[in-house]
């Protein structure tokens, strides 16, 4: 699962009801970037199936980007919807701390 | 292994970056290390803030030094605000690309942390600043909310590490503030990464007094001020007092103005104090301080200069009224604009905001003669140590802009009167004291010269009185009985102008007589020499009736020799006749 990660890439997979808008942050392809990548893949597809938009941001190439979400680590995982904004920071590798930061049980699809 | 030379070269301090603050380049030699970081601590509300802020601010407009001020903890709409008042724009400075400003919002709260990650995003936002302006100084304030922000210690610490390495890198100057941690140098130790300079800035309440001092910890490669110097947040910004850089440096004018008495100007040489120095005036309550200095000031407006009259117990009206009272009419002055007042109580503030206060009106007002109406009243403000530093910073700024100032100072009481209650006697150039003479159940005032450095000034306690006319000197009494004031004095004097008359009197007299005895004696020699003419003719006459009578007996000797016939006989020469005739029969 390599993804090129020099441009936004939109990962459409949604229907109808509540749609979820992700952006996550990375600097260049740093091993870091690239992992929270895989992870953040597979947990939208083990929890939020088909109701997600999941958008990535360079910021080596739009670094003016940074100041918008106030990004500070990278990289950064931004739920933008739905409200309010969360952010979780790290390569994403700890699963649980990742659903409850995005205030997703395990097994909840809300 | 080559000789070590010592030259110039291998003796340049490290390059600075100067701050434009008062006082502070001074301290550190010319300002904080360039492409290096510093560090700015202290407890909330000292300063640190605004230090950093004017550090940049000044840079942009005095140096040309862009900045980029990256806040944690306000928005930029808030520090805007802040520093508004210290006439700082920030907003104008953003828009001509001077001034970059970036809040960085840090909430605990919105942040989960799952696994590994960096600080990467702030590097990103920080390179966008600099690069959008040019940015050679930097301000990160405050890195503790990083802090508070991150759980993970040791990534921070690793990432902050990294930071400042990567500050240097780009060699932008860097002010990080940071709080004061008990025992610590900071809470949370940022002083391990920040070891090239470190600032830190106090702000404690000593006597219901609240004051602020500025010490430089550490500065590499720089000799610097190691003294606490206390510092001032004014309407301009910060200003750091520096005693140790006051040199003693000044020129020394030569030219002589008016005390406003002229017979006070007699007794300092005939011409007065010099310009540019700074005299005392003490005395005890009500010895006639303030009417000195109303006269020295309406003496410089007179001139057509500017003086400022600094009254710290009256209001300018109270001052206006009282010399009114002795005939000086300072209200003229005040309406063309040469007078001006500045009355402050001095427990009003602290000792330093007087000191930038008077700073700013001299450099405003631009006066060349000031006077402090009392410098003894200070001493409510802070200790007699600190006023007295203030006093020397004071003559300071005013000798360096050739500015005469005169003191006034009030003594406990006339036993201690030649010591000065603050000290500061040292630090004038003349001294005037004030006195009280008590002699017959009267107090007369008097005032003699103690010291006036380099002129030859009077020793006479002279008497003087307020008039109608203002402050009269007297005449130095000069009479037999000693040194004499008041009733006794008139006294004395009245009966000096008897005395005098008296004499004259006496004089007159004894002329009148040596007229007439010179009239009578002339009489007599025209008598005695009308009597030895009247002589001397007789004896004249009579010496020529002798000789007649004998030239008419010789003429009758010859007559009858020729008649009996004789010989012509030629007489002798001893008048006898020769008888050569002998007659025979």
């Amino acid at each position: 699962m390599k993804q090129p990660a020099t441009s936004k890439r939109k990962v459409n997979k949604s229907k109808n009801a509540e749609r979820w808008s992700l952006r996550l942050y990375v600097a260049g392809t740093t091993p870091k970037s690239m992992e929270a990548l895989r992870n953040l893949k597979q947990i939208c597809e083990t929890h939020l199936e088909k109701k997600y938009q999941v958008e990535v941001v360079d910021l080596l190439e739009d670094p003016q980007l940074a100041a918008g979400d106030q990004i500070l680590a990278i990289p950064t995982l931004v739920r933008r919807l739905p409200p309010p904004l969360k952010k979780i920071i790290g390569d994403l590798s700890d699963t649980e701390r990742v659903l409850i930061g995005l205030d997703l049980r395990s097994g909840d699809v809300s | 292994m080559a000789p070590r030379q010592k030259n110039a070269a291998s003796r340049q301090a490290i390059p600075k970056s100067p701050t434009g603050i008062d006082g502070l380049d001074q301290i550190t030699g010319g300002g904080l290390p360039q492409g290096r970081p510093t560090l700015v601590c202290g407890a909330a509300g000292c300063g640190k803030t605004m230090l950093a802020m004017e550090f940049l601010v000044r840079g942009a407009t005095e140096f040309n030094e862009p900045g980029v001020f990256m806040s944690f903890e306000e928005t930029d709409k808030e520090l805007s605000q802040n520093v508004a008042s210290m006439g700082f724009d920030l907003p104008g400075l953003c828009a001509r690309k001077k001034l970059f400003m970036d809040y960085v919002r840090v909430e605990r709260s919105e942040i989960e942390e799952s696994g590994e990650y960096d600080l990467e995003g702030l590097f990103i936002r920080m390179q966008c600043a600099i690069e959008a302006v040019g940015a050679k100084r930097v301000v990160l304030d405050t890195l503790e909310a990083l802090f508070s922000g991150f759980a993970n210690e040791n990534l921070l610490r690793a990432e902050l590490r990294r930071l400042f390495r990567w500050l240097k890198e780009r060699k932008v100057t860097a002010v990080i503030t940071a709080e004061a941690g008990m025992g610590a140098l900071t809470r949370n130790g940022i002083e391990e990464y920040v070891a090239d300079c470190v600032i830190f800035l106090d702000h404690r309440v000593e006597d219901q007094t609240s004051i602020r001092r500025l010490r430089v910890l550490k500065y590499r490669g720089t000799l610097h001020g190691t003294s606490e110097y206390p510092f001032l947040i004014g309407a301009n910004g910060f200003s750091v007092f520096p005693l140790s850089s006051l040199k003693l440096d000044h020129k020394a004018p030569t030219q002589r103005i008016s005390t406003g008495i002229s017979r006070l100007d007699t007794m300092l040489g005939g011409k007065g104090f010099y310009r540019g120095t700074s005299i005392l005036v003490s005395g005890v309550a009500g010895s006639g301080k303030s009417s000195m200095s109303a006269h020295f000031v309406r003496a410089a407006c007179q001139r057509g200069e500017r003086a400022l009259y600094m009254a710290s117990e009256q209001s300018k009206d109270e001052v206006i009224r009282n010399m009114r009272s002795i005939g000086l009419d300072l209200e003229p002055w005040v309406k063309r604009g040469l007078l001006r007042f500045y009355s402050e109580r001095p427990g009003s503030f602290g000792l330093e905001k007087h000191l930038v206060t008077l700073q700013e009106i001299t450099a405003a007002f631009k006066p060349s003669v000031v006077v402090i109406d009392p410098i003894t009243n200070f001493s409510s403000a802070g200790t007699n140590s600190e006023v007295k530093s203030m006093a020397v910073r004071l003559i300071d700024m005013f000798k360096s802009r050739q500015i005469t100032t005169m003191f006034t100072s009030l003594t406990a009481g006339d036993s201690a009167a030649e010591v000065s209650q603050v000290g500061v006697s040292s630090l004038m150039d003349a001294w005037l004291l004030l006195r009280n003479l008590e002699c017959n159940g009267e107090r007369s005032r008097g005032l003699y010269v103690l010291k006036a450095r380099g002129m030859a000034h009077s020793n006479q306690i002279r008497e003087f009185v307020l008039t109608d006319h203002g402050v009269q000197l007297l005449d130095v009494y000069t009479g037999p009985s000693g040194f004499l004031t008041g009733s006794a004095r008139a006294a004395a004097e009245a009966k000096d102008r008897e005395d005098a008359a008296e004499h004259a009197r006496m004089v007159q007299l004894k002329s009148l007589e040596l007229n007439h005895k010179r009239q009578q004696l002339e009489i007599e020699i025209a008598r005695m020499r009308a009597a030895f003419e009247q002589e001397e003719q007789c004896l004249l006459r009579e010496a020529q009736e002798v000789e007649l009578r004998q030239h008419s007996g010789d003429a009758v000797r010859t007559a009858i020799q020729a008649s009996r016939q004789g010989d012509k006989v030629p007489i002798k020469t001893n008048g006898r006749p020769e008888s050569a005739v002998v007659v025979k029969h």
